[in-house]
């Protein structure tokens, strides 16, 4: 992002056009994962602890090559490890890279009470800032990729970054940086949307996969990680990536419709009672004077 | 009903006794603290209210624990008086004629009990209410415990949560109103827990008559 913004605009005694001008990508940044020429190796696992500071977490074994069930507060990157019967091709090994999606419409965002809590940066990013977090946990309810995790230590809650400090430097994520095989790319969205697209046909045309195709689900907006899968169709093979992803209808329920009726409501019911008040007044009893058998002490 | 006769010495008569106001005053400083801490996490225009009480973090990990304080105090309501606020068909009565109690022409509605239909209302409507923030507020206090297969748990909780929650402000505007600006007396009722015998005749005739009845039995 930084990057994008200190491009050259205009030059002094200097004959000619400016060079690069008109050649700058877009400013939105995005992840493109592979997931056919993923081998399962975690070297994108142990760079993301690496870079951003956490150990080793407790492993779990559960007939499967997967470090845990999922991704931790502490761990934000968990390759996911599924068996599936393929009709053409046999039994296949699925390996997909879980973490925050970085929705372009993302729910945690929309759900977060706290001031300054949860940002969008103009290139996608959707970052946690863990100083305004309250830890009420909404986000954990708006997300629809089971990606925030709260940490009972911080009481505070923690996701990917997508490496923000290290894209406004103008680096690539660790976990980029870390992948042997080249499943892992990172650049503009459109151009990491045309290399998607690309492979998705070379998987069609050449490997076999009908159904290939890539994953940047409209219904959260886009998002700035995007797969590439052998079969798009049915994304939940690919340990509950959910089809048609979107911000729980309860969030938006509330967030929107109720929060204007209750608004409108609450201020409604004041001017209701302040005009009452200047209508009706209070009800007086005229103590004394009403019911004069009834005052002063017992007989 | 009483061991004790409810004619106080002064002439005046008991409404409320003392563990009834101490339980009161429990729910109503709760509630506020819930309801203000509550609000600022329901409109970032609020938002000034967690900060003026303590910072957003605290009131965060504070509310549930005045959320369980509230709930005794309301489950405490329920035994006390749950009995007194059944709905009875003067109270269906006295609800067709409400607008005349609401345009301050009390004699022409039907005479009521200890408790008015508005009263059992708000009654009813605090203990239905406090079910339902009580378990919704259960899922969001911890909702790193709710598994992602039981997610639709929260889902529920973060639409109950506020609609309950809105319900009870109406319910609470109505009630400060009608204790602290229309009904002179009530207030002090749950302060002191004395009103004049003209209050209970103008506004409760049925348990005036009963207090006056069950005072002279006991004095003979």
């Amino acid at each position: 992002m930084s990057q994008a913004t200190m491009e050259i605009r205009r030059i002094s005694g200097h004959a000619g056009s400016v060079p690069g001008a008109g050649m700058s990508r877009d400013y939105d940044v995005c992840k493109l994962i592979d997931t056919t020429t993923c081998i399962g190796c975690k070297a994108c696992e142990v760079a993301c602890l690496e870079w951003n500071g956490y150990g080793f977490a407790q492993t779990s074994f559960d007939n499967s090559y997967q470090t845990m069930p999922e991704t931790a507060w502490n761990y934000w990157n968990l390759i996911k490890f599924n068996e599936y019967q393929h009709p053409d091709h046999g039994l296949m090994l699925l390996m997909r890279k879980d973490q925050c999606m970085h929705c372009e419409d993302p729910g945690c965002l929309e759900a977060c009470p706290a001031d300054s809590a949860i940002i969008q940066y103009a290139n996608g990013i959707v970052d946690f800032q863990e100083d305004h977090c309250i830890g009420c946990g909404y986000c954990i309810t708006g997300c629809p990729f089971n990606i925030p995790k709260f940490s009972t230590e911080a009481r505070k809650v923690f996701k990917c970054t997508l490496c923000s400090d290290r894209v406004s430097q103008g680096l690539e994520p660790a976990c980029i940086k870390s992948c042997p095989t080249g499943c892992l790319h990172f650049g503009s969205k459109e151009d990491m949307s045309y290399l998607a697209q690309k492979r998705a046909k070379q998987l069609r045309d050449v490997s076999g996969f009908g159904n290939a195709g890539v994953y940047d689900p409209a219904g959260v907006g886009g998002t700035h990680v995007i797969y590439v899968l052998h079969d798009a169709t049915n994304p939940e093979i690919y340990g509950g990536l959910p089809k048609n992803p979107s911000i729980p209808w309860s969030v938006k329920l509330w967030k929107h419709p109720l929060k204007w009726l209750g608004n409108l409501a609450m201020v409604g019911g004041l001017f209701g009672l302040a005009i009452h008040y200047l209508r009706f007044g209070p009800k007086v009893v005229e103590g004394a004077d009403k019911f004069p058998e009834n005052e002063g002490p017992r007989p | 009903m009483r061991d004790e006769s409810q004619v106080l010495p002064n002439g005046r008569l008991l409404r409320y006794s003392y563990r009834e106001r101490l339980v009161h005053w429990t729910a109503s400083i709760t509630y506020v603290y819930l309801m203000l801490t509550g609000l600022a996490f329901w409109s970032p225009w609020l938002y000034w209210l967690a900060i003026v009480l303590g910072g957003a973090t605290i009131s965060r990990e504070l509310h549930p624990w005045a959320g369980l304080i509230f709930t005794v105090a309301v489950v405490l309501m329920y035994v006390m008086w749950a009995f007194e606020m059944s709905i009875t068909e003067n109270d269906k009565a006295w609800m067709r004629q409400v607008e005349h109690y609401i345009q301050n022409e009390d004699e022409k509605t039907p005479p009521q009990d200890r408790f008015n239909a508005g009263q059992k209302s708000l009654f009813w409507g605090f203990v239905i209410c406090g079910i339902l923030l009580l378990l919704s507020g259960l899922v969001l206090w911890l909702p790193q415990y709710i598994p992602w297969s039981l997610r639709y748990l929260r889902y529920i909780a973060v639409i109950v949560h506020p609609a309950a929650a809105l319900i009870t402000i109406g319910l609470f505007m109505i009630h400060l109103y009608m204790g602290l600006a229309i009904e002179g007396g009530a207030l002090h009722s749950m302060v002191g827990g004395d009103v004049s015998r003209s209050w209970a005749k103008e506004f409760h005739r049925l348990w005036y008559d009963k207090v006056v009845r069950d005072d002279s039995a006991a004095r003979k």
